[in-house]
């Protein structure tokens, strides 16, 4: 961008042998906009010669000289024969630079139709779902294959690793998770208070408080978080390090990158997600007889009295054993959308947001299938 | 050159925490030269880079580019400036979510108000003037190799028509054949668009074929600034090793300067 002060014009006139375009002020990429509008509304005369005349020009850089160039290419078109002496040496050289660069480009990648585009975008997703599966298979295949390798060599485990991450997807989610299961209790409670008052059996609240956090709303609450928190953190490190080539790195160095990258983050989620979930049933459960207490005047003993009535160990069971076939679906599948980044930094996004969407539907879907199955075993 | 320099750096100290990195640097670059910077790993060349272009904020001296001092410029008025100069990074730094063709619009579109059809003829020439096929402007970067991305990021830096232009390293990274083509071309450019060129590069033979003058950083300041002879007559010892050492005999330096008996 040079500054020039002169505005920017042109002028036209004509005579009996064609005509001459005055160019005057500064044409440089600042003006170019509006010169090119005005310039397009030029009619030339349909034969003869076109003097260009760049006496008055004060500055150009490449743009403007892009629109003079342009005229003369209009200009040549009508077969006019266009005449460039009267242009000043410096902005000649510059319009013989751009007019030896005059090779349009495409500027996005080409687009079908509009329908045709659907049906291919349809097709091209429904085979990438099935290769996606097949890929995501023969990940768990693999990991599989690892545990049993480093079941035989316990000394592989990487421990330090193992540890690290079981701090940060553990401890550290102890106050989000706890604090969603403290609320989840108290909703759970008034909602229920609400409806069950109408039939005279507040009591019961009890009951409802305990068994849906004891059963569902603990595990889910919990895998939920960690998909968010540690699934999302496991695409985006690994991610990260894939497009830092750290990942060929490791595989020329003899390093399995399951080994050392998905193995410690599996066992860390799996060990502590359980652990989690148990602390999620206490608060939540904490939190639903707090609100029985402050708000349906229920003392602490008759809550824990209609408790030990409520659950058996089957209720506590059966949200526990959830736990570590869910943890180990958000490690997976945040692991296998980490290694899957390509390219740049989008792609890191782009994964990560497939990586959480992918563990809370699985989530969700295996949760579904436990249902079913505790019930046909009467638990 | 006898007219007031394009930059002008006075005074200059910068440090990161207490590790200095300049100390009371001088330097000067004249309208439409091209100017390298060398200087052993760490003595601070992108960081000089950095400061003119006002990213990292020095301690102490004054930076005057275009005849503006940006010590102390509000950020609107750095970004008003900072149309009028191009930045070519290291790696590119290319937009990767946009397409090559669309990262030479981007600051178009950004600074200054013209249709589409236009963005997109600007786009066209100014991928062709660095060398580029006209298939590449509908390309992603993550598509190009190492050489087709400095050059498109040339292409960017070069999209307002500015009248500095910064190079990070531009033949790093480049086979010697794509290196010399890049040399080639700083130079036509800077013919062309009359430019000025602020080089940083450890490149021995960018230096002898574009650089019309050098300067070298050592010990926290520039120790000598002058054309190829002027290196190799210096007697400081960095100096001497480098434009003296294995490397130089293969860049041809000394036939070059006419000393040539220990190559």
């Amino acid at each position: 961008m040079t500054a020039g002060d002169e505005r920017p014009s042109f002028e036209l006139v004509t005579d009996d042998e064609g005509a001459t375009v005055r160019l005057a002020g500064a044409w440089t990429v600042e003006t170019a906009g509006p010169l090119f509008q005005e310039l397009q509304l030029l009619r030339l005369p349909g034969r003869g010669r076109l003097i260009l005349d760049g006496a008055a020009l004060s500055a150009v850089d490449t743009a403007g000289a892009w629109l003079i160039y342009r005229l003369g290419r209009e200009a040549r078109k009508n077969n006019l024969a266009v005449d460039l002496a009267a242009m000043r040496g410096p902005h000649r050289s510059l319009i013989d630079e751009v007019a030896a660069n005059d090779a349009p480009c495409p500027v996005t990648p080409p687009h079908k139709l509009g329908a045709v585009q659907l049906l291919e975008d349809l097709g091209k997703g429904t085979a990438d779902l099935w290769r996606e599966g097949l890929k995501f298979v023969s990940f768990v295949g693999l990991v599989v294959v690892t545990i049993g390798r480093t079941l035989l060599q316990p000394q592989r485990l990487r421990f330090t690793s193992v540890v690290y991450h079981m701090e940060q997807v553990g401890v550290r989610a102890m106050p989000i998770v706890g604090l969603m299961a403290f609320l989840l209790g108290i909703v759970i409670a008034q909602q229920g208070e609400f409806q069950l008052r109408r039939f005279g059996a507040e009591v019961f609240v009890v009951d409802l408080v305990a068994i849906s956090i004891l059963r569902e709303i603990a595990i889910l609450i919990t895998a939920i978080m960690l998909a968010g928190r540690s699934g999302s953190a496991f695409t985006a490190q690994i991610g990260t390090m894939v497009l830092n080539e750290e990942i060929d790195a490791m595989r020329t160095l003899g390093i399995d990158p399951i080994e050392t990258l998905v193995l410690p983050r599996l066992f860390a989620i799996v060990l502590m997600t359980p652990l989690l979930t148990f602390y999620s049933d206490i608060i939540g459960i904490f939190g639903g007889g707090l609100f029985s207490w402050l708000a349906l005047d229920m003392t602490p003993a008759a809550f824990i009295d209609r408790l030990n009535a409520a659950i058996t160990t089957d209720s506590f069971l059966v949200g526990i054993i959830k736990a570590p076939f869910f943890a180990a679906v958000i490690a997976l599948a945040g692991c296998f959308e980490g290694l899957k980044v390509s390219g740049g930094a989008e792609s890191v996004g782009k994964q990560t947001t497939r990586s959480v969407v992918e563990s809370i539907f699985l989530v969700i879907v295996l949760d579904a299938a436990f249902a079913v199955f505790f019930s046909a075993i009467n638990m | 050159m006898t007219s007031d320099p394009v930059i002008k750096v006075r005074g200059l100290k910068t440090a990161f925490g207490p590790q200095v990195v300049h100390d009371n640097l001088d330097i000067d670059v004249y309208q439409g030269e091209i100017i390298g910077v060398v200087g052993g790993s760490g003595t601070g060349k992108s960081v000089l880079l950095r400061s003119i272009i006002g990213l990292l904020h020095p301690v102490a001296g004054s930076i005057e580019v275009l005849g503006k001092d940006i010590i102390g410029m509000s950020q609107h008025e750095l970004l008003e400036l900072a149309v009028r100069w191009g930045v070519l990074f290291q790696h590119g730094a290319l937009f990767t979510s946009l397409t090559v063709a669309q990262n030479i619009e981007a600051p178009l579109r950004e600074h200054t108000k013209m249709p589409q059809q236009l963005m997109d003829e600007i786009a066209s020439y100014k991928l062709s003037m660095v060398g580029l096929p006209p298939d590449a402007g509908a390309k992603f970067p993550a598509e190009l190799s190492g050489g087709m991305i400095k050059r498109a990021a040339l292409a960017r830096s070069l999209a307002l028509d500015p009248d500095i232009l910064f190079l990070d390293e531009p033949t790093s990274g480049l086979d010697p054949i794509g290196a010399a083509a890049f040399d080639g071309l700083i130079r036509r450019l800077r013919d062309a668009l009359g430019l000025t060129v602020f080089l940083v590069t450890h490149d021995l033979d960018t230096l002898h074929a574009v650089c019309d003058r050098i300067a070298v950083l050592a010990e926290k300041r520039v120790i000598v600034i002058g054309a190829m002879d002027d290196m190799l007559a210096c007697e400081h010892p960095w100096v001497r090793e480098y434009f003296h050492g294995p490397r130089s005999r293969a860049a041809g330096l000394h036939k070059a300067a006419g000393d040539g008996p220990q190559g």
